[in-house]
């Protein structure tokens, strides 16, 4: 089990002092300075070595991403986008983060943005979280008063403003390129790439846009170094992590642990086990809601990180479990996932647009049963036509969960279908 | 996507009270120079926070402000789904979210509440006109799931007793305490601390959201701005570029 001293956010529920004093007294804004006068050579490589892989969804690594951006500039900015905007169904960890320790994503803004030569960060919180953002721009206002923000941030020698910004309620803001089209105060539809916004991004500038998690656990690696954070996790899936447990367990929780913590480990250790016990497990939606399901059978050995989760067709995602129990109807759930996909196209690509509503509609009636056993493969054969042919993710996002349900439950949906026509249960599922 | 349009009653004018317009402009100089647009959507925000709904008279106005053209807010008005685009209920607009976590949790007994209390179907007032309701998607506060959105706050941890409670509570004028209604603190679990013992200084009473919703008392309040002082974004000169 992770140990309190190896936790990187030591006040996640907000019972410690949640001012910059409070701050200070937990190690953050320990020598900020010196690291910055390390180099953004040195800041960069040790990213590279902790392994740290993006904590928004995609895993991709972080020190990589970093040293996409232009070393020197062309005369335009460079800018660092905090992607803030969490709204994936199940997530809910970087609200922890901004409302109970927000100086750890500060202090991180700094230093990443040094790193690439980013004078100015802007962190796009989603509009719902009112507080949160109260919460995050105070933090702002007293690093600024302290002047650890501002001109010669932090004695650092580097000039650094950094901007809240929010949102109002749209998921597909949580998208890299709407959400830049959203800070330029537009309807959050995401861009094509090529250009990547390290190229062209913010207002044209080269920009890298980050989750909350992924920046705010900067400091303390660059503090304890890579080789620190790479000694949590199996290889290729370093680090700590923080894990968001919702539905039926008895004590649902964020908390932070180790990677590649087995899932049953997680569930028992912190949130009091499964309601009714283990064996009263159904499934499990392991990454927040745009992965597919893992039935209780693959759970009993799963282990939370990226390569194992994608090894079972699913993945670690935002790392939000969401618990299911035996009582919970499979299907009512994954059609339900589909409404959110219906509701959050924005309408730009044809086969997201019409087809999120065309998987929902198919999904509801696999809820009653009102169906023929062939529009399962019809349904399947919907989500491959809209999977991979979009401008961004969220098309796959529709089609995954869909694509899981039917792998892992198909026969519970040719039940429901079967008991609707004769009336009766078949002879298996009544056993 | 849902079609969105603007409502069939409108105002004559819409006014940022003094203060309201102060911050506004406060808002704008966080962006480069011409980028002012960048603000829209906060600038719409204080606009719906001033009037409890967005209409066509306050969307033009931002759009002066911004010096933007209206068609270009417009879409923004209708694309953004906090933007209510027709009159909600005097004491409060209730969201409760209706995704995953929330509907296996029991979001579904909530929202036939509100339809017994408030009214039939979402968006339209209750007959007395103080109150409306939605079904939200996930509002990232899933393990205090089920949960609703007030005003400002986050009502958690519900159940279907306590959430008839908050409403009546609200019908007599109170505003009930935000956060977890079940006496948990914040996202911890609830049977007590797995991690982060030692990082317990019992220094607050309620959780961070909490201590703010009581401190400000603004939860379901129309907003002035002069709830709060008015900081203007700072910026240090050699980082003004316009880009």
């Amino acid at each position: 089990m992770l140990k309190d001293e190896d936790r990187i956010f030591t006040n996640l529920y907000g019972m410690h002092d949640r001012t910059l004093k409070g701050a200070k007294s937990r190690g953050h804004w320990s020598g900020t300075a010196n690291i910055i006068k390390k180099g953004h050579d040195w800041i960069v490589d040790e990213m590279k070595s902790s392994g740290l892989r993006g904590r928004g969804g995609a895993g991709f690594p972080t020190g990589l991403k970093w040293s996409f951006m232009p070393k020197e500039s062309d005369g335009r900015p460079a800018y660092l986008v905090i992607n803030a905007d969490e709204s994936e169904p199940g997530t809910c960890k970087d609200r922890e983060i901004m409302r109970n320790d927000p100086h750890t994503v500060i202090e991180g803004a700094l230093i990443a943005s040094f790193a690439m030569n980013a004078n100015t960060c802007y962190i796009y919180i989603r509009g719902e979280f009112i507080r949160e953002r109260e919460a995050l721009q105070s933090a702002i206002d007293e690093c600024y008063d302290a002047g650890l923000l501002g001109k010669n941030a932090a004695s650092s020698g580097w000039d650094f403003d950094l901007y809240l910004h929010h949102g109002a309620g749209a998921y597909i803001c949580g998208e890299e390129t709407a959400l830049l089209e959203s800070l330029e105060g537009k309807k959050g539809m995401p861009r094509m790439k090529p250009p990547f916004p390290a190229g062209a991004g913010l207002y044209g500038c080269p920009t890298t846009v980050n989750n909350v998690e992924s920046i705010a656990v900067v400091p303390t690696i660059l503090r304890r170094g890579g080789a620190w954070f790479k000694s949590f996790g199996r290889e290729n899936n370093s680090g700590t992590k923080l894990f968001a447990i919702s539905g039926h367990v008895n004590n649902p929780c964020v908390v932070e642990e180790a990677m590649s913590i087995p899932l049953q480990e997680l569930l028992e250790r912190h949130c009091g086990g499964v309601r009714g016990g283990w064996k009263n497990l159904k499934a499990v939606i392991p990454g927040g809601s745009s992965v597919p399901l893992l039935p209780a059978n693959i759970c009993s050995d799963a282990i939370m990180d990226f390569d194992w989760l994608r090894e079972q067709r699913s993945g670690l995602g935002t790392a939000a479990v969401i618990v299911m129990d035996q009582n919970t109807d499979i299907i009512k759930a994954i059609w339900r996932l589909s409404k959110f996909y219906k509701h959050e196209s924005c309408g730009q690509c044809t086969p997201c647009r019409e087809g999120t509503g065309w998987m929902m509609r198919v999904m509801d009636r696999l809820v009653r049963g009102d169906a023929e056993p062939e529009e399962i493969d019809m349904l399947l054969d919907v989500t491959k036509q809209v999977e991979g042919h979009t401008i961004c993710a969220l098309g796959d996002a529709a089609a995954w969960p869909i694509q899981g349900l039917i792998r892992h439950f198909r026969d519970e949906i040719e039940d429901r279908i079967k008991h609707k026509r004769s009336g009766r249960v078949s002879q298996v599922a009544a056993e | 996507m849902s079609i969105r349009r603007l409502h069939t009653e409108q105002p004559d004018d819409f006014k940022f009270t003094p203060e309201n317009l102060k911050w506004a402009k406060s808002q704008m100089i966080k962006y480069p120079t011409g980028r002012q647009a960048s603000a829209v959507i906060p600038i719409l925000w204080r606009a719906q926070e001033q009037e409890g709904w967005l209409s066509k008279p306050a969307i033009e106005a931002v759009g002066e402000l911004l010096d933007m053209p209206f068609i270009r807010v417009l879409e923004v008005a209708s694309f953004y789904f906090m933007y209510q685009l027709a009159p909600v209920g005097t004491i409060a607009h209730i969201q409760v979210c209706g995704t995953l976590s929330c509907m296996i949790c029991g979001a579904e007994d909530l929202i036939s509440i509100c339809k017994e209390v408030i009214a039939d179907q979402p968006h339209s007032l209750s007959s007395d006109g103080k109150f409306s309701w939605e079904e939200v998607e996930c509002l990232g506060a899933c393990t205090n799931a089920p949960m609703a959105q007030i005003g400002k706050d986050f009502y958690e941890d519900l159940t279907e007793s306590s959430f008839r409670e908050l409403l009546a509570s609200f019908a007599r004028g109170e505003v009930p305490m935000p956060g977890p209604q079940n006496g948990r603190y914040a996202s911890e679990p609830k049977s007590g601390l797995t991690s982060l013992t030692e990082y317990n200084l019992s220094k607050y009473n309620e959780n961070s959201s909490v201590t703010r919703a009581l401190e400000y008392g603004d939860t379901i309040k129309r907003i002035q701005g002069d709830e709060v002082p008015i900081l203007v974004a700072r910026k240090n000169s050699t980082t003004s570029e316009t880009a």
